[in-house]
């Protein structure tokens, strides 16, 4: 390993792939802080440029380092207008707006930076050590402990069901599910609750529910509250409070610790990623903090927001694992990156750390490279970044509402998309005026679709639902989301029993 | 919801300002002045590469003057069909890139439309299909997964990246009937993309997989899988050491085909000139580097054997569908 190492410093140290690495970072931030272009479509245009290089590690090195910067990049317009534009951020805005809102953008941009940062460090590092032992961890999952695994996802819904609102929340829960079975499924070829209309039949795009649930009715009830839309953002306030205190970083330094290795584990799996892994941290770091800190998530909460960005990072960096030693895709982001590799004549798999050893290790080194390249690229620019809220209200609503409609449109080109949005956000407003907790919509949404193909496959395989008890780690999943689930409201039950008890003292 | 209404009207002028332009030669080797690509799917799918490949080699080797792409995602293709078939007249200058889906969505009845009821040009390449084990599986052959199924049908699963009743289904079941199972009994997982299936067939969920030939190379050579079979006529200059499905003895064939298509109604002229252009493409080295790079297989049906081809192609998979209680 080490020759390894030291032939990975060669390669990545040269200076075409330090060109490369600035280069990617740089183009993937960018382009992930706007609302609607993902990892995705950005490798997607990108990819004729690498191969023009010719060089596979320089291609390599720079896809990756869009990938992961585009993630770094994509928790911004989550944390400043609350539109997240990649499905690995919206858990970020949980907390990030938040904070944003109460004159923190700055120190919410900072966690998110740091917190990346770390992930994606220490993702590298677990790379660097595990990557063959991991591959046959992430092939022991089938179907059903998928399955497991997006239950466990689920659980980060208590978060919003604090305080006597558990029957809202799973409400909403339900209607991101019901939503996310419209359109023709993976498992079935008919279209399912389309009501005829063309544009259901692939179901509702993500980035144009996240943006109805979250940016759209931001702007709408920044118009209903002037008195909210006049007052100025304290920008002086935002500046000065970019700094870390101490105890803050006390605070969330265990929550990078566990969740570096937990997103990464996750990140692993061909079938979760980095959306799953920035909603399961969020859900066990909620669920494990203690009581007064629970009552912070969902309204700004620092460890709310340093789990999903470290996960997420963390996620990206393990998604090499099986793309690199197995040459299976676990997203679509890493399918593209794939059909790259094979471009340039390079087949990974078990054989790429023989054959082409420099490039495994130089892809590697590169993305401790890249990290700091993020971190020294986004620390500076932040205050600038966050001075967008110190624009006066009234003129920063025609920009959310710009990134919102481009947002949902600029990914299909479809301009019912918009009318979609519209319709979605209207009635998002209805509901966040009646106290609903929007954010389980969109966890249901996302993991409803995991969730149903994999319970569905796993009922084929084992023709029925003896795969439960079948197979222990799917079994072992299932008692710690029954855990997760139940031991905060069993608290919060007991919390509010004794509050009771003492006030008829 | 009325369709038209989701186009904004610039859209049209843009169309029609490059339909203006496109009818028309010059003389520098330059056949037609440009192209407009309608993509019916998202960026950086399997469309969205083959008309932005296609595109590339035409513009790059001269024989196109200009191209231009639009992406317009919806009912998984259905609606750009529907926007060409009632634009037809202003899109005399467009395009439309399709593959196996749009057989196979029309018989469902999922596309309102079908393939005839569009210009059709031609089609320009294509990828065999191959069923596809573990590199550590007890299964050689296709004797072996046939007799492996035969004594155990519950536990022999065969995976594929498309839904039920899709492409790797249905090739799945094509080979399966081809040697003597009845193909309705077959457990076919489906999995929403190649990689995922990928995973579960090396995580031993399933016993085999149905995919793409191209994509079994890649994994072949990765040393990750065997080959048991590909839906060739003949074993394929890419990988000679997969066998063919009819040289044991189960005959079946299969090409998943990626084509042109063109607004109904396109003057006959402009058809051909579109034909010619595609043929001519094949002699490019551009084409040849954007073929490579892909690792596409040439298939070019052009025009009549296009329509021959495509009826066929409809017969096999309609009648699999109705027996596999699809239809």
């Amino acid at each position: 390993m080490i020759e390894g190492i030291l032939l990975g410093l060669s390669a990545a140290f040269s200076p075409i792939n330090i060109l490369m690495v600035i280069g990617g970072c740089l183009i993937g931030t960018f382009i992930g802080m706007l609302p609607g272009l993902g990892p995705m479509s950005i490798i997607a245009i990108m990819i004729p440029i690498a191969i023009t290089i010719g060089d596979p590690s320089a291609a390599l090195i720079l896809l990756a380092g869009v990938y992961y910067g585009a993630i770094f990049g994509g928790s911004t317009s989550s944390i400043l207008i609350n539109a997240p534009g990649v499905s690995a951020t919206v858990a970020t805005s949980f907390d990030g707006f938040p904070l944003a809102s109460q004159g923190k953008a700055g120190k919410a941009l900072t966690v998110a930076a740091i917190a990346s940062f770390a992930g994606g460090t220490f993702g590298a590092i677990l790379l660097m050590i595990f990557a063959p032992a991991l591959v046959t961890v992430a092939l022991l999952f089938h179907s059903a402990e998928y399955f497991a695994l997006m239950v466990v996802g689920l659980s980060a819904i208590a978060a919003f069901a604090g305080s006597g609102q558990i029957a809202k929340a799973l409400m909403m829960t339900l209607l991101g599910l019901i939503m996310a079975t419209v359109g023709e499924g993976v498992l079935f070829n008919l279209p399912r609750f389309t009501m005829g209309i063309q544009d259901f039949q692939t179901g509702f795009g993500f980035i144009t529910l996240a943006m109805a649930m979250f940016a759209l009715p931001e702007a709408i009830f920044l118009v209903l509250d002037p008195k909210r839309s006049q007052k100025k953002g304290d920008s002086s306030g935002e500046i000065k409070g970019l700094r870390l205190t101490k105890r803050e970083a006390r605070l969330i330094a265990p929550v990078i610790g566990r969740q570096s290795i937990q997103g990464f584990l996750i990140g692993v799996l061909p079938g979760a990623g980095a959306t799953i892994s920035s909603f399961l941290g969020y859900a066990v770091e909620r669920n494990i903090a203690s009581k007064e800190e629970q009552k912070e998530f969902g309204k700004g909460s620092l460890k709310g927001l340093a789990a999903p960005e470290c996960a997420n990072n963390a996620a990206v960096t393990g998604s090499f694992v099986p793309l690199l030693t197995l040459g299976i895709p676990g997203s679509g982001t890493t399918a593209i990156l794939l059909g790259a590799l094979i471009a340039l004549n390079v087949a990974p798999g078990p054989r790429l750390m023989i054959d082409n050893p420099s490039i495994f290790w130089a892809v590697i080194i590169s993305m401790y490279l890249g990290n700091v390249v993020l971190l020294i690229l986004n620390l500076p620019l932040i205050p600038y970044i966050a001075k967008v809220l110190s624009v006066p209200r009234n003129y920063l609503i025609p920009f959310i509402l710009f990134f919102t409609l481009m947002g949902a449109y600029i990914g299909q080109n479809n301009a019912t998309e918009l009318i979609i949005l519209t319709g979605m956000g209207v009635i998002a407003t209805a509901l966040r005026m009646a106290g609903y907790p929007l954010a389980p919509v969109l966890i249901g949404f996302i993991l409803g679709s995991m969730l149903e193909d994999n319970f569905a496959r796993s009922m084929q395989l084992y023709d029925g639902p003896a795969f439960i008890i079948e197979r222990p780690m799917t079994l072992a999943l299932l008692a710690i989301a029954v855990i997760l689930i139940v031991l905060p409201s069993l608290r919060a039950r007991r919390a509010e029993k004794a509050s009771k008890d003492s006030s008829v003292d | 919801m009325k369709k038209s209404r989701n186009r904004s009207p610039w859209i049209f002028a843009i169309s029609g300002a490059i339909l203006s332009m496109a009818v028309s030669f010059s003389s520098t080797g330059q056949m037609v002045d440009s192209i407009h690509f309608l993509i019916p799917g998202g960026a950086g799918g399997g469309w969205d590469g083959t008309a932005r490949g296609t595109g590339e080699a035409l513009t790059k080797s001269g024989l196109v003057g200009k191209s231009s792409y639009e992406n317009m995602s919806g009912g998984g293709g259905g609606k750009a069909i529907g926007f060409l078939i009632e634009n037809a007249d202003s899109n005399h200058g467009t395009m439309m890139v399709n593959s196996t889906p749009i057989v196979i969505r029309s018989l469902t009845g999922v596309f309102p439309h079908n393939f005839r009821d569009l210009a059709l040009i031609a089609g320009t390449i294509g990828d065999y299909a191959a069923i596809v084990v573990a590199k550590d599986s007890p299964l050689n052959s296709m004797d072996d997964l046939i007799s492996a199924y035969n004594s155990d049908p519950r536990g022999t699963a065969i995976g594929g990246g498309s839904v039920q009743g899709g492409m790797d289904h249905l090739v799945a079941a094509m080979v399966f009937e081809a040697a003597g199972v009845d193909s309705i009994n077959v457990k076919y997982v489906a999995y929403d993309a190649g990689g995922k299936a990928m995973a579960a067939l090396l995580s031993g969920e399933i016993a085999a997989l149905s995919t793409g030939f191209s994509e079994a190379v890649a994994l072949a050579n990765a040393g990750e899988v065997k080959i048991l079979g590909v839906t060739s006529d003949a074993r394929v200059a890419a990988f000679e050491d997969a066998p063919t499905m009819k040289e044991q003895g189960i005959d079946t064939m299969f090409v998943n085909w990626r084509g042109f298509f063109g607004a109904p109604g396109l003057p006959e002229e402009t058809t051909a000139m579109y034909q010619e252009v595609l043929a001519k493409m094949y002699e490019t080295q551009e084409w040849e580097e954007v073929r490579a790079r892909n690792g596409w297989v040439n298939v070019h049906n052009s025009g009549d054997d296009f329509r021959m081809f495509l009826e066929n192609q409809e017969r096999v998979i309609g009648d699999l569908m109705r027996k596999l209680g699809f239809l």
